[in-house]
């Protein structure tokens, strides 16, 4: 009994310490210290809020880069993460993937024989990546300029700016952000 | 696999090395209760405590005391999350509205978390509401992992004492784990990853009209708090359901490496606690290399399967047949890979891919990884405990080799030690494999499966490894959110947890017991290269004989079809 009274006491007091004093202290040092980045790095263009830099969106229209499929249901939903899960020998997979494979090609006017970039016809684990790869940017740079009337060396020096690099040089992969990528797109239209 | 992929990979193994022996040292101060720089705060908060408690930091309990305290400290925890979760609707901070969860699915996320396992059968973003997720999950997250060093200490003093008859107090234990060890890191690693863009806030999500005018749900929550927890109590219960795979978990290259360099950080700290505590430095530098020649072998195999791509998706036209399907981008195969590894060695289930996309061979060394026990570092504390357990094992086989009674650091091992070793290492894989098969021989086990032919098997597979070493990860494809699943995984972490701790507490109480042997020429060293080589073979051979057979129609045939291209 009297341990199972002592058991008592403990759970109560660190169920307060761990669960209410631990997370609300880092909620109000965050919200105090860095709100924007604690409150989802929400992004807006004229005023409205677009979306969060952080948090993939849809983008199917010719005039956008697009950004990687999303095994979501309905695609990039962000209340609802997931990946797609399938395994490197599941048929049904494998038939999407030439599909989309096609589709990229048609659309940005890739020969036949020329390998497509694995991320861009490849499902991310979250379902809400936010970047391409580099050389999945650069295959759609001939299709946004002609859709824009922009020259393609225009287009591709502003992939090149969105540019994110590895951490210190050696971790994580270089990327492009799709979504700042594209308002940066807008923002060039009305100059 | 470049040099440039490589290089990283050394730098971070050389600084987790230097950080694991920094805090093993101060680990070793905080459960000797030597003063550290801690003291001066967290002294009079602890001694406050106590007398909340009315415990007396000098009345040490017998094993059985000991593991009666820890048992009735972890049925309330059971009962109390699993209420939490039936009544959230009616609860504070749940601004989605979320209602009661479905009466399966809570009592295995109750188990899941009390049993530092974290095996997620919910999608968390749609199912937990904001005060479930703290004063539910996180509060586990931290609870789990302070019983786990609690077991380890405990074992330890089994080998430190002579003829008493006491291994400390549960309590005094518990609460210097997360007063001294885990709050403080938490605590840094949260305002880290807050300021980097991992979401802190107890606002409902967000509604916004993305750029081509559709709608989009993002939904937050206090994650930061959680994650930094998850990642270092070794638990992986993620916030939301891709885990750090989510970029509110993981952002950024950086958060990624913080949060692989948490989750091995404790675990591989233990063996230099373990030195320390003994007074025998070099025993503590032979389980860290015994543990970081598993790790590097798996990791090896692991990155050299997936930097080989998919055939199939290279006759498709991917380039390099690279396969990034399940991966984020900014993380990219490597660093996939290393998380991937790394959370599987450990006990801790968190994921930055989709393992269930990974390669077939990479999906095999994981499998392996966890269906030995989770010892190469392992969970918090039972990782090291599962690897003691595995030298005792070993040096019962030396004696066997040399005809005498065996011993280990300075203690007689009798029968009782090798039955109590034998039921730790034997149950959970019994558990795993009887219950696959329970699972593949029903159509209640078969409806979940995502994936067909060999890849099918090695999703149960997965599923019950996971659950039955307490990881939690899973080839998510698998539909587990079923009562059958619900109930056989619950019951799997149970034992898996249950049949580690309890048997370790009772061969501490009884080594304690003991006198210790006088070191003579007769006695087998454990603490050279020799000692180490044998240890690794053995956890080798023992997986290997137990799991060959399942993994060879699982993983491998998988592999050799997707070499010749054929597809299920």
């Amino acid at each position: 009994m009297r341990h199972a009274t002592q058991a008592l006491f403990v759970f109560v007091v660190f169920s307060l310490l761990c669960g209410l004093v631990f997370p609300l202290c880092i909620t109000a040092v965050s919200q105090l210290l860095f709100s924007w980045r604690a409150n989802g790095s929400l992004l807006s263009s004229q005023k409205q809020i677009v979306g969060s830099e952080l948090i993939g969106q849809m983008f199917k229209g010719p005039r956008y880069f697009h950004g990687r499929p999303s095994a979501t249901d309905p695609a990039y939903n962000a209340s609802g993460s997931s990946g797609s899960n399938f395994g490197p020998s599941n048929a049904k997979f494998l038939q999407e993937i030439k599909d989309r494979i096609e589709a990229v090609r048609l659309a940005n006017g890739v020969p036949f024989d020329t390998p497509i970039p694995a991320d861009l016809v490849l499902a991310s684990a979250s379902g809400l990546d936010p970047h391409i790869s580099i050389e999945s940017a650069l295959l759609q740079v001939k299709r946004i300029a002609k859709e824009r009337g922009l020259s393609e060396s225009e287009v591709e020096g502003l992939v090149r700016r969105c540019i994110e690099h590895r951490f210190a040089g050696i971790w994580g992969q270089p990327r492009v952000n799709v979504l700042k990528l594209n308002l940066a797109l807008d923002a060039g239209k009305k100059n | 696999m470049t040099i440039r992929d490589a290089i990283p990979i050394i730098l971070f193994l050389c600084v987790l090395t230097l950080a694991a022996v920094l805090l093993g040292g101060f680990m070793t101060m905080v459960f000797t209760g030597k003063r550290t720089f801690l003291t001066r705060i967290a002294g009079p908060t602890e001694k406050f405590l106590y007398r909340l408690f009315g415990v007396d930091k000098e009345d040490e309990m017998s094993w059985k005391t000991y593991t009666l305290s820890l048992v009735i400290f972890n049925a309330m925890g059971i009962v109390v999350l699993f209420v939490l979760q039936l009544t959230q609707g009616v609860l504070p901070f749940n601004p989605q509205r979320f209602g009661a969860v479905r009466w399966d699915t809570a009592l295995n996320t109750a188990i899941s978390f009390v049993t530092n396992t974290n095996w997620q059968a919910y999608g968390g973003e749609q199912t937990m509401s904001y005060f479930t997720q703290m004063v539910g999950i996180t509060v586990q997250n931290f609870l789990s992992a302070a019983v786990g060093l609690a077991a380890v200490v405990a074992l330890i003093r089994g080998f430190i004492r002579k003829s008493v008859k006491t291994i400390g107090n549960f309590w005094v234990d518990l609460t210097r784990a997360v007063l001294y060890v885990l709050l403080p890191l938490a605590i840094i690693w949260a305002l880290v990853l807050a300021s980097q863009g991992v979401v802190q806030t107890l606002s409902p999500a967000t509604h916004v009209q993305t750029l081509e005018g559709r709608e989009q749900i993002i939904a937050v929550g206090p994650v930061a708090s959680q994650v930094a927890i998850k990642q270092l109590g070794t638990n992986g219960g993620g916030f939301f359901n891709a885990n750090s795979a989510h970029p509110f978990e993981s952002p950024t290259p950086l958060t990624d490496f913080m949060e692989v360099f948490a989750l091995l950080l404790i675990p591989a700290a233990l063996p230099f606690m373990l030195g320390g505590m003994l007074k025998k430095r070099r025993q503590g530098w032979a389980f860290f290399a015994a543990m970081m020649v598993l790790f590097l072998l798996g990791l090896t195999v692991t990155l050299w399967a997936e930097a080989q791509g998919s055939p199939i998706l290279e006759k498709m036209g991917i380039l390099h047949g690279a396969n990034m399907e399940g991966k984020e981008a900014r993380f990219g195969v490597v660093h996939s890979i290393l998380f991937a590894q790394s959370t599987t060695a450990t006990a801790c289930g968190a994921v930055n891919s989709m393992h269930d996309s990974l390669m077939p061979l990479s999906g095999l060394v994981l499998l392996f990884n966890m269906a030995i026990g989770e010892v190469i570092f392992g969970g918090v504390g039972v990782g090291l405990v599962g690897m003691i357990i595995y030298a005792i094992l070993t040096m019962f086989l030396a004696g066997l080799m040399i005809g005498r009674t065996p011993e280990f650091i300075g203690k007689k091992l009798e029968p009782y030690e090798m039955i109590m070793s034998v039921i730790a290492i034997l149950s959970s894989a019994i558990v795993m494999l009887v219950l696959a098969s329970l699972a593949i021989a029903t159509r209640a086990g078969l409806a979940g499966l995502n994936n067909a032919g060999p890849h099918g098997l090695s999703e149960i597979l997965y599923a019950y490894a996971s659950t039955a070493n307490n990881n939690g990860s899973a080839f998510a494809g698998l539909n587990a959110n079923t009562p059958f699943y619900n109930l056989t995984t619950a019951c799997a972490m149970l034992v898996g947890r249950f049949t580690t701790i309890i048997p370790a507490l009772a061969i501490a109480g009884s080594l304690a017991k003991k006198k210790v042997v006088p070191i003579s020429a007769g006695i087998f060293p454990t603490t050279n290269m020799l000692f180490v080589v044998m240890l690794v073979s053995v956890v080798i051979i023992v997986g290997a004989l137990t799991f060959f057979p399942a993994l060879t129609l699982g993983p491998l045939l998988e592999h050799l079809f997707v070499q010749v291209g054929k597809t299920f």
